[in-house]
């Protein structure tokens, strides 16, 4: 029994392992195509699908369709970047994480040491359920109520990169919000009690007790977070305004990965194709990378 | 409990396969169309036929796939393409994409070819622009900036009005052709994700124009710019102009009915205008005959339900090729 149990766990621990090496693969050879083709400027590129003529050499090669719907154009190639939706992608998940961060953090405080029980119950379960709202419910709700605000606040777009950030902030908040106030419920009260014996105010308890004991929990809150602000796709596809062109102001529109994914991937082929898995696959780096840095890097030195 | 389970499943799973006689996917343009039809047929023949709208290109790779019985786009395939994938290709219904706009206070504002290529190109930046200026003197056009609404998500619509564009500029033509999605030029644009966000976009936008399909533009109330065709004149987008227009579509069954009809001729036609087509697998000779029964009844019995819906039924002369076709093929 015993050596049954050892097992199977470790197999569903291993699951885990095999699925994300499995993805990666998948990823990488989709994107081969339009790896060999763009190489790593495919990452400072801001053009998106735009035609270019082809060099005397290679036109001479192309054979022109007789059933070409434009059979007197001379024949041209087209080239992708993902400069504009990988700026998109981490400038709106910034946004989010500089809204949310200090609101989350309010929340928490309030929920686990100031509010009185009976509301840290009825709001902690409120924030519960903001979490289980599905995101193309806030995608709505931000096209057609939250954006026609936002510009009569800050001018410019309905949608924009602004508006996407801010409703992925409201998105993220519970996450950050219930994750913190459990990781502060978790500091003994022996050690708020002394704090307070000693002639600590509350605000000074919270700064400088409860905060530094819940410091893990907050980072692994934020990375949370993080992680679904990179990858969150339906509301922002409403939200962001969807073109392929770097912001000029936090008020224009752009486009973040997961959006180009989700509009385009249903009607591409050949080279497009494989450029939106290059794109996916870069995703997975960032997202690979951020989280890693704030695990490995931020952990230990709080653990420190 | 475990067989409890597995028997659920198992009757889910039935329940499921056998819930539909034929399957069908593809272009969400007509979706609403062949909905209708579909429920029509149903109370007819008690067959049921199902159809997703996933959009024409996974239509395509499903029929290609051989994962569905039959399948939509709204981009044909070429006689080659057709020999290649092993397929047989026939219209099944036209509809309209139209220009609509939010400016307060202006009625059938009237666009020409010239001004529509530039609009799209990103060139016209101000609605008191001469272009627009010009065949609208008795419009008080504003010098308020205009945002072009375009589809964010690939679609038969955008390649549709993409063709129609390539017809009418030869700027457009060269740098974009005709696509189901691009990245659209100037810098006063925004996407809105399928013919619902255009929508939105275009209403809570003031000051905005785009491309959307009839239909979408008829529910939700949005201004209609009346447009200019092929022989100058100035068309409202009613049905009787897309019916002048079908009735002028060039479809050769001997081409398989390959041709993109936008941009006819005539003085009544309303010029962006598009036909939708069915895919059929060739092997498949039973599946096909179920499937092409279906679109036989609803051409002769359903094509009211379409003109409800804002499309255009095919013509009879139409309908005719295209019987002669299946039964040529032996698919009826």
């Amino acid at each position: 029994m015993e050596k049954i149990f050892k097992n199977m766990s470790l197999l569903s621990a291993s699951i885990v392992l095999v699925i994300l090496i499995g993805i990666f693969f998948t990823l990488f050879l989709s994107s081969k195509q339009a790896m060999d083709e763009f190489g790593l400027s495919f990452v400072t590129n801001p053009a998106w699908q735009t035609e270019v003529a082809l060099n005397p050499k290679e036109a001479k090669n192309v054979v022109v369709d007789e059933y070409s719907l434009f059979p007197d154009e001379e024949p041209t190639k087209t080239i992708y970047g993902g400069l504009v939706p990988i700026v998109g992608t981490i400038l709106s998940t910034l946004i989010a994480l500089v809204f949310a961060l200090p609101i989350a953090m309010g929340i928490a405080v309030f929920l686990a040491e100031i509010a009185p029980k009976n509301v840290s119950h009825v709001v902690g379960i409120a924030i519960e359920l903001l979490a289980a709202i599905p995101s193309i419910i806030f995608g709505m709700w931000g096209l057609f109520y939250f954006a026609p605000i936002i510009q009569k606040i800050v001018g410019g777009y309905q949608v924009s990169l602004l508006t996407a950030g801010l409703v992925l902030g409201i998105m993220i908040l519970p996450f950050m919000a219930a994750i913190t106030r459990d990781s502060m419920k978790t500091t003994p009260d022996i050690l708020k009690e002394s704090a307070y014996a000693l002639g600590a105010t509350k605000f000074e308890v919270i700064k400088d007790v409860i905060f530094p004991y819940s410091k893990v929990g907050i980072i692994g809150s934020i990375i949370l977070a993080l992680g679904r602000a990179l990858g969150e796709t339906m509301a922002v596809a409403f939200l962001i305004g969807s073109v392929f062109e770097l912001p000029k102001a936090i008020n224009s529109p752009t486009i973040s990965i997961p959006v180009a994914l989700a509009n385009n991937f249903g009607e591409a082929t050949g080279l497009g194709a494989s450029s939106l898995f290059y794109l996916a696959f870069l995703l997975f780096l960032i997202s690979f990378i951020v989280i890693s840095i704030a695990k490995f890097y931020f952990l230990k030195k709080v653990k420190k | 409990m475990k067989k409890v389970l597995l028997f659920t499943a198992l009757a889910l799973g039935t329940t499921f396969a056998s819930a539909a006689d034929i399957k069908g996917s593809g272009a969400s343009f007509p979706y609403s169309v062949y909905q209708s039809w579909i429920k029509a047929y149903h109370s007819a023949t008690q067959t049921q036929v199902d159809y997703v709208k996933k959009g024409s290109s996974s239509g395509i790779k499903d029929i290609k796939a051989r994962a569905v019985d039959f399948a939509g786009s709204d981009a044909p395939l070429n006689p080659n393409q057709l020999e290649k994938a092993k397929l047989y290709q026939f219209p099944a219904v036209v509809g309209a994409v139209v220009i609509s706009y939010n400016v307060p206070n202006a009625k059938d504002l009237k666009i020409s070819r010239e001004a529509l290529a530039e609009i799209a190109l990103g060139k016209v930046k101000y609605w008191d622009n001469e272009l627009i200026k010009k065949t609208n003197p008795n419009v008080d056009l504003p010098h308020k900036k205009l945002t072009f609404v375009h589809r964010a998500d690939g679609s038969g619509t955008t390649f549709n009005f993409t063709y129609y564009l390539s017809k009418i500029s030869k700027e457009w033509r060269k740098s974009f052709g005709a696509k189901k999605s691009l990245n659209w030029p100037g810098d006063h644009h925004i996407g809105g994700k399928t013919n619902t966000g255009v929508a939105a976009l275009v209403k809570q936008t003031p000051y905005s124009i785009g491309y959307i399909d009839y239909a979408d533009a008829k529910n939700n109330n949005l201004h209609m710019a009346v447009v200019e065709n092929k022989e100058g004149h100035y068309i409202k987008p009613e049905l009787k102009a897309f019916q002048a227009a079908a009735a002028k579509a060039d479809l050769d069954p001997k081409k398989d009915f390959y041709s993109v009809i936008a941009d006819p001729a005539g003085k009544n036609a309303y010029p962006i205008v598009a036909a939708t087509f069915i895919l059929l697998p060739k092997e498949k000779a039973q599946t096909n005959k179920e499937v092409t029964a279906f679109y036989n009844y609803s051409f002769k019995n359903s094509a009211k339900l379409a003109t409800e819906l804002g499309f255009v039924p095919l013509p009879d002369s139409l309908t005719d090729k295209i019987r002669k076709y299946w039964s040529e093929k032996g698919v009826m």
